[in-house]
């Protein structure tokens, strides 16, 4: 009996010794694909910063562009149009958002309520170029011109399965009792809804607002086809207007190095401006939290 | 609060002017409530019904193509506006081709990374990699788009595919065949990676975070290694969701449009070689529309996106039913 077991001992021990090896193998190699899942962030935002810098100035904030071949210009009117074509998509889709968010949150469980749930969440992963066939189809192609309002609309509809869903969750986060005891005061259900409980979530929706807004500000596809995009200034929303996305796209694919400059910094503006909502989503989260304000 | 308007001493009282005010006052919340209620739903309903005239609006605006070519549409590979004949089989492959490549890729660096997160990670450092990584999806795709095209298509061309070519010596292999001009279906593969990553990782995380603890202890307590209780114990319970992941981030990989514009080179070929430059049904119609001058060749662009429409509503009622199964699980 002894015997028998005593040679399979430093087999055991040798498994015992491969396994453990193999274990602390695997365990580096999810610390390198890791390190491997942040280099491309480290890459793109370390060229931006490099090629960017040197074409962003007061001149590029405040000037128009300018023909091809010439060096200079700015992308005034496309800064614009984008602030222009987001706060209209703001307009219509947050509205619609917090609506259906509270919705859901309130009668989570009506079978309508689900499919709603399940609906927004097929929405949410829809293209972005389909969502500018319907603004194209809906609002272009029937008054036979593009428009700043048909971009506003492609936008809106890619925001409104994110404002709802993260409304959703935020309401959900308001504890039950805090709802309770404004029914028990007195208050009506919709003054409790929207004094009470749409107030105390508040910080979170604007949070999940300000996502939404980052997420659709450098959105490009959709407005090929609905805002179009425009040389000069215009804040009209009847007509083509420029945005920054578009401008940088037509930089990036022209052959002139003017123009992947202009390129360059447009898209270290875009990233600045999406960086700057979305820290700012985090304060406005952070401050719910936090010991100041009220 | 007004004890006298309900007290016994007035019980035959009719209204009186406190109780009217109350009763009204009360009709006034009902009717609030009411008011209330429809509205909400009526901005509840504003989902489905923008979902509906999304179908409506694609297939209306495709129709005129999808009724003259009929299915064939995308099985045939011939794409000339000069003669009014379209078929998108090309685009098609395209996107077949360069979303398994982004999977491909994608797959083992974002479940690593969300195992490395949810089960290895020092506290110090999971905080700031999982922001990292997360940020990837907050890029813009025209930001990726001109990053490929300026930097890392150059970078592929000089030493991605030469390497491949002189020092591997795989010319010969069909994937790796043909002249290398730098955009290609691989480009737009390896870029897609990139982009979908924070997607699969982010409901990785999710799903593992389900998994309950005791399935861990159990697999230790058994005197299973840590990745043996990973392998055989978590991963396994976690199968379904992360499966759903991969399949979200297809869904995404499939409908991304300017990126893959950018880098993909944009050719109606089928080629088997991932060198050669090709479509995606997405990049087509953004490439195409503002050249596109007839009335049928706009109506096909606008078919090629019922049929990406079609494509990804099925992927995305996939990927949810199956990590809510997922998820749901958490909470029994």
């Amino acid at each position: 009996m002894s015997s028998a077991a005593a040679p399979a001992k430093p087999a055991v021990r040798r498994t015992l010794r491969r396994r453990k090896f193999t274990s602390n193998l695997m365990i580096a190699l999810t610390c390198v694909a890791a390190l491997l899942a942040t280099l491309p962030l480290i890459l793109i935002l370390t060229q931006l910063l490099r090629l960017g810098a040197t074409s962003v100035n007061w001149t590029f904030f405040t000037h128009m562009p300018v023909p091809a071949g010439e060096s200079g210009g700015g992308m005034a009117n496309a800064i614009a149009g984008t602030v222009m074509i987001v706060a209209m998509a703001s307009v219509i889709g947050l509205p619609v958002g917090i609506g259906a968010g509270l919705y859901l949150a309130e009668r989570g469980s009506a079978r309508l309520a689900t499919s709603v749930r399940f609906l927004s969440d097929v929405l949410n992963g829809m293209p972005s170029i389909v969502l500018g066939i319907f603004a194209w189809q809906l609002l272009v192609r029937p008054f036979k011109h593009f428009s700043a309002l048909a971009g506003g609309v492609a936008l809106a509809a890619m925001m409104i399965p994110l404002v709802t869903r993260t409304t959703e969750e935020m309401i959900r986060l308001v504890p039950v009792a805090t709802r309770e005891a404004a029914l028990a005061l007195g208050y009506s259900k919709w003054r409790t809804s929207l004094s009470v409980v749409l107030r105390t979530a508040l910080p979170g929706i604007v949070t999940g607002s300000l996502v939404a807004v980052a997420r659709i500000a450098g959105e490009t596809a959709p407005l090929l086809f609905t805002a179009l995009g425009n040389p000069f200034w215009s804040l009209s929303p009847t007509r083509p207007i420029a945005a920054l996305p578009l401008q940088i796209y037509s930089y990036a694919i022209s052959p002139y190095d003017d123009q992947h400059a202009q390129a360059w910094a447009g898209a270290l503006v875009l990233i600045a401006l999406v960086l700057v909502i979305s820290l700012a989503a985090r304060f406005a989260t952070r401050s719910k939290f936090g010991t100041g304000g009220d | 609060m007004t004890d006298g308007a309900i007290g016994p001493a007035t019980p035959a009282t009719p209204l009186s002017g406190a109780s009217a005010r109350r009763r009204s006052r009360i009709d006034v919340s009902v009717g609030g409530d009411r008011i209330y209620g429809w509205l909400t739903t009526a901005f509840a309903l504003i989902v489905p019904i923008l979902l509906g005239a999304i179908a409506w609006a694609v297939f209306r605006a495709g129709w005129p193509a999808l009724h003259r070519f009929g299915i064939s549409f995308f099985t045939e590979s011939d794409w000339d506006p000069v003669h009014d004949r379209f078929g998108a089989a090309p685009a098609v492959y395209g996107t077949i081709v360069s979303s398994a490549i982004a999977i491909v890729l994608a797959t083992p660096l974002a479940v690593g990374v969300a195992i490395f997160l949810s089960e290895f990670a020092p506290p110090r450092v999971r905080q700031p990699i999982a922001f990292l990584v997360d940020l990837l999806a907050a890029i813009p795709s025209v930001v990726y788009g001109l990053w490929g095209i300026l930097v890392f298509v150059p970078f592929l061309r000089e030493h991605v595919m030469s390497f491949i070519r002189d020092t591997l010596h795989l010319g010969g292999l069909p994937f790796f065949s043909g002249p290398a001009y730098g955009p290609s279906m691989l480009a737009a593969g390896c870029i897609l990676a990139i982009m979908i990553l924070p997607y699969i990782s982010a409901v990785t995380r999710e799903v593992l975070l389900a998994v309950p603890r005791s399935q861990r202890e159990a697999a230790l307590a058994l005197g299973a290694t840590r990745w043996e209780m990973i392998w055989d114990a978590v991963l396994p319970y976690a199968r379904s969701g992360i499966i759903g992941g991969i399949i979200l981030g297809l869904g995404r990989a499939l409908g991304e449009t300017m990126a893959v514009t950018m880098v993909i080179g944009n050719a109606h070929d089928i080629s088997a070689s991932l060198f050669a430059p090709g479509y995606t049904m997405a990049s087509l119609i953004a490439n195409e529309f503002t050249e596109a001058t007839n009335e049928l060749h706009v109506s096909s662009l606008m078919a090629v996106g019922a049929g990406l429409f079609i494509v990804t509503v099925i992927v995305n009622v996939i990927a949810r039913w199956l990590v809510w199964r997922t998820a749901r699980g958490k909470s029994i």
